[in-house]
């Protein structure tokens, strides 16, 4: 194991020194900026009126979309998404009116002096409605292998069904934020809470009418991301670069969290129907999946979504005739938008949820289930799409972890207990998650850096990922000091800008170290090339032989030398200073394209993926009978990091995604009423998962011997995979809930299993066995 | 209404003498009067604890406080945790556990938990996940945190 490496930033954040957006100290005429949004889910705008609002003391301006000098759009990937809305409204919390004023209070002040007039439309909230208007966002799409609907037909178990995944909201802790600070001319210098601050520079230069060597961001940390600052940071940086233009003043805007709530996009809903065909001893024959996902009222990131969606229904199984078909739909609801695992988690949850079925209808435990229908390690290991699962951990996984977490035991013990207690029962699941890691979007598949070594023999590393509490710039700083052979307290990793490392692509999609971390390397390789050139001419001029050859040179343990005559070193800060009086460059820029990806969207068929995380759950809870309330026993996580970077990162990492997964497949419920509002829009109606509800027993470990050929140092990303892992407590409480009627019926489930719906499944389960046990009932 | 209120307070263990709107609330006074931004704004009603301080030694939610209420109290914020240059042991520990992800949440984290510890030095892991049940955190599975409390290096 490495040694144990602290967040790069964590003095900082201990002290209460780490500088977010809202703590960036700006010059006494900063403004305060105020968004005004839609109170209708669709509706025309017949007309407004600003002129009492721009009188109220304090009110530096109102800008509506008339007053955009540039283009009134801030779709990132579709152009469909105006930056305020125009002439209709088509969602509530669509921003319409943006305003500049000295204090909050005044900006709520002149909002409310703000006259406009509507005229509401019908809107359409629901996936149902929408699939029944026909109201697709875009043309449907398939994937396919082999014949699906034959072999149904040849199959002599069939099951179908129907799994309703649910919205969740990011709860980044820090809410969406921007600073603009208007410079000389048509500079705009961003301080941005943006996981792509690249995109945050193109969009804002678009509204602003100027070019992106005009705008600069910076991004310095976020308090919390999670994809919820993907696309959508760049909405306020937006309205805070136009008020800030209009106003010629730095504009600050920091949206108080019900707004945030409100405004921003979720994790997309989905309606799954499937059809699966299996044999007696439960071995996958045929799945037919339709995919429909309630994209909001925008593009945003939904195709993309829905394209790992597509590529994740079979999660860590063979299955040898598929048919996926997927349907993005259009409501009057906020856009949604990226939210860790990226469309993964509703596929793998609803292959998992298949999985249970078919083991309930077979009477076998579903744990012996999936391991019979793991992708094989030398054939059967072809995903529908046509990539080959290489190095596939899951059976070496699988029989650690049921040894680990004395599954087998555990499950003898949970049956007993369960036959001798009529109001608590016992469930446990194993589940499984493997997950492609590249973004599907090849050219997104880049990274640069530029490494600065100064001549005091201090680095300053600049690269184009951005720090969202994932510790990225701490392992960063990591491969930096191992490639440059220097002590951690010589590096420091600078603030994400736009100005330093240009046209990134998002931190997402579980690729940052790993493709920012090659770019590190690279252009440190430049670097040592160059230092080492000079060194060795170096010695070769104080001393002629022996000769010293430039591949020689080493870089380790703050020193560089000659490997052949060891006698012959530096130490790295002399060097540095030699190097600069030796007129050598020690700045240098690094870039890297993951190789050996390609993936044909029309077809369907290729290889989207450098490589594939694994990760395996063992959960146990206790079920309330009576009121539905949950306890979460124990939790045993393995999880595959490769040769980790930090462990101890990865490993905050896993319970961090395993408690989030937990949290979308429980407590996490996002409602809106019939007119589109939402009536889960603070913490106090929404409930992400606190202290209290993390299992009693919490155990994870990283596989052992696990380097990864594929990515930096061995090293495999963590990420977003173990979010998908949450989905084993959602399964053990299906188990519970099935152990009403001795795991006879299927039970009614559905995503997130509330306390609400569990107590339903459990009383529909309980008429089920009255009206068995008593047959004369009338029913 | 008042334009300001006079209030004498101890914050941090430095006496402040300051006026303030009688409808502003502790938060917005250590943020934007004091230039105290280590305690952070989160939801502004109480439930999420990112801007937890202590007031007579008691953790609370300071964006429920009325800044006018602190007069003749002491106060404790984030940056008043560590002696000088000196990390208090339960910073030591945050760090030692990796309890620290994006840290948004730490200020008020460490706030609820100097306030356990002072009252019991060595609670359970229960009695923790109890205390600290207030403030949110949404990029840990908390247990490093809980670790971090339950394991503060002894002195």
């Amino acid at each position: 194991m490495t040694k144990h490496i602290p967040h790069e930033s964590a003095e900082l954040h201990v002290s209460g020194e780490a500088l977010y957006v809202d703590d960036i100290s700006a010059s006494p005429d900063l403004l305060v900026g105020r968004v005004v949004y839609s109170p209708h889910a669709r509706a025309r705008i017949i007309s407004f009126d600003l002129t009492e609002a721009k009188q109220v003391p304090g009110v530096a301006a109102i800008l509506s979309a008339r007053d955009i000098p540039g283009h009134n759009q801030m779709g990132p990937v579709v152009k469909d998404e105006p930056c305020l809305a125009s002439e209709e409204v088509t969602f509530v919390g669509q921003a319409i009116f943006l305003i500049a004023a000295e204090t909050d209070a005044q900006c709520r002040a002149a909002e409310k002096k703000i006259k406009i007039s509507f005229e509401p439309l019908e809107p359409i909230l629901t996936l149902d409605d929408a699939m029944a208007r026909n109201n697709l966002l875009g043309p449907p799409r398939t994937m396919s292998r082999g014949d699906a609907d034959s072999a149904l037909q040849k199959s002599v178990h069939v099951i179908e069904g129907e799994l309703r995944t649910g919205a969740a909201e990011h709860w980044y802790l820090e809410t969406q934020s921007s600073l603009s600070i208007p410079g000389e001319g048509e500079e705009m210098m961003l301080y941005s809470s943006s996981q792509n601050p690249s995109e945050t520079q193109a969009l804002v230069a678009e509204v602003l009418g100027v070019q992106k060597k005009d705008v600069v961001v910076e991004v310095r940390r976020m308090g919390g991301g999670f994809g919820g600052k993907e696309t959508q940071g760049n909405h306020v940086a937006c309205w805070s670069a136009l008020l800030a233009h209009a106003t010629r003043r730095p504009v600050k805007i920091r949206l108080f969290r019900d707004d945030d709530m409100i405004m921003t996009g979720k994790r997309h809903r989905f309606l799954v129907r499937y059809k699966v065909g299996f044999d007696d001893n439960g071995k996958l024959e045929a799945l037919k999946v339709e995919l429909n996902s309630d994209a909001g009222a925008a593009t945003d990131l939904s195709f993309a979504i829905m394209e790992r969606a597509m590529l994740h229904c079979d999660n860590a199984y063979v299955v040898p005739h598929m048919h996926v078909v997927a349907r993005v739909w259009k409501t009057n609801l906020p856009s949604n938008t990226a939210f860790r695992g990226f469309g993964g988690p509703q596929a793998i949850a609803t292959m998992e949820h298949i999985i249970d079925r078919i083991a309930r209808t077979l009477h076998r435990d579903p744990a012996e289930i999936r391991q019979k229908n793991f992708y094989g390690l030398t054939n059967n290991n072809v995903t529908h799409y046509g990539q080959r699962v290489e190095e596939n951990r899951l059976h070496t996984m699988f029989e650690q972890l049921v040894k680990s977490s004395d599954y087998a035991e555990r499950r003898r013990a949970i049956r007993a207990f369960n036959a001798s207690n009529e109001f608590f029962k016992k469930g446990i699941a194993l589940t499984p998650v493997k997950f492609g890691i590249s973004f599907t979007t090849t050219f997104l598949n880049q990274a640069g850096a530029l490494v600065n070594i100064y001549n005091d023999g201090t680095v300053l590393v600049n690269h184009g990922g951005t720090e969202m509490g994932q510790g990225l710039h701490t392992k960063i700083r990591q491969i930096a000091a191992r490639e440059l052979g220097v002590s951690l307290d010589r590096i420091r990793v600078n603030a994400t800008n736009t100005s330093k490392v240009p046209n990134t692509s998002p931190t997402a999609a579980s690729t940052g170290t790993d493709v920012n971390g090659m770019a590190v390397r690279n252009a440190i390789g430049t670097l040592k090339e160059r230092i080492a050139e000079s060194i060795s001419s170096m010695f070769n001029e104080e001393k002629k032989s022996p000769t010293t050859n430039a591949v020689d040179i080493r870089f380790e343990r703050d020193e560089i030398f000659d490997s052949k005559h060891p006698a012959r070193r530096l130490a790295f800060a002399d060097a540095m200073r030699m190097m600069v009086m030796r007129q050598v460059s020690l700045s240098a820029t690094g870039y890297y394209r993951t190789p050996g990806i390609g993936w044909d969207k029309i077809k369907g068929h290729g290889t989207p993926f450098r490589y594939f995380a694994f990760g395996m759950a063992v959960s146990e809870v206790l079920v309330d009978v009576l009121t539905g309330a949950v306890t979460l026993l124990r939790t045993d996580i393995l999880h595959d990091a490769g040769d980790s970077v930090n462990p101890a990162i990865d490993i905050g990492q896993i319970e961090g995604g395993y408690i989030q997964g937990v949290g979308w497949c429980t407590t996490e419920e996002i409602k809106w009423d019939a007119a589109g509002n939402l009536m889960t829009h603070s913490p106090d109606t929404y409930k992400i998962p606190t202290s209290k509800d993390i299992p009693l027993d919490f155990r994870v470990s990283l596989l052992k011997n696990a380097t990864n050929p594929n990515a930096i140092h061995g090293s495999k990303t963590v990420a977003e995979p173990p979010l998908m892992l949450g989905i084993s407590t959602w399964l053990a409480i299906k188990d519970a809930i099935s152990a009403v009627t001795d795991h006879n019926v299927e039970p009614e489930f559905s995503l997130p299993a509330t306390n609400e719906v569990v107590l339903l499944s459990i009383e529909k389960l309980k008429c089920h066995t009255a009206t068995k046990a008593s047959p004369h009932t009338i029913a | 209404m008042r334009e300001s209120v006079g209030i004498i307070a101890t914050i941090n263990k430095k006496k402040y003498e300051i006026e303030v709107a009688p409808n502003t609330t502790l938060l917005d006074v250590l943020r934007d009067q004091l230039g105290l931004t280590g305690t952070k704004r989160g939801c502004e009603i109480g439930e999420c604890g990112a801007c937890t301080v202590l007031i007579d030694g008691q953790a609370v939610n300071s964006c429920l406080v009325l800044a006018a209420q602190i007069d003749g109290h002491e106060i404790v914020t984030i940056e008043g945790l560590a002696d000088g240059n000196t990390l208090h042991p339960l910073q030591e520990s945050f760090l030692d556990h990796d309890a620290v992800h994006c840290g948004f949440c730490t200020p008020g984290m460490l706030m609820s938990a100097k306030a356990l510890v002072d009252g019991d030095i060595d609670p359970s892991e229960e009695e923790i996940r109890i205390a600290i049940s207030g403030n949110l955190c949404r990029c840990s599975g908390y247990q490093q945190i809980v670790d971090a409390v339950k394991e503060i290096p002894k002195k």
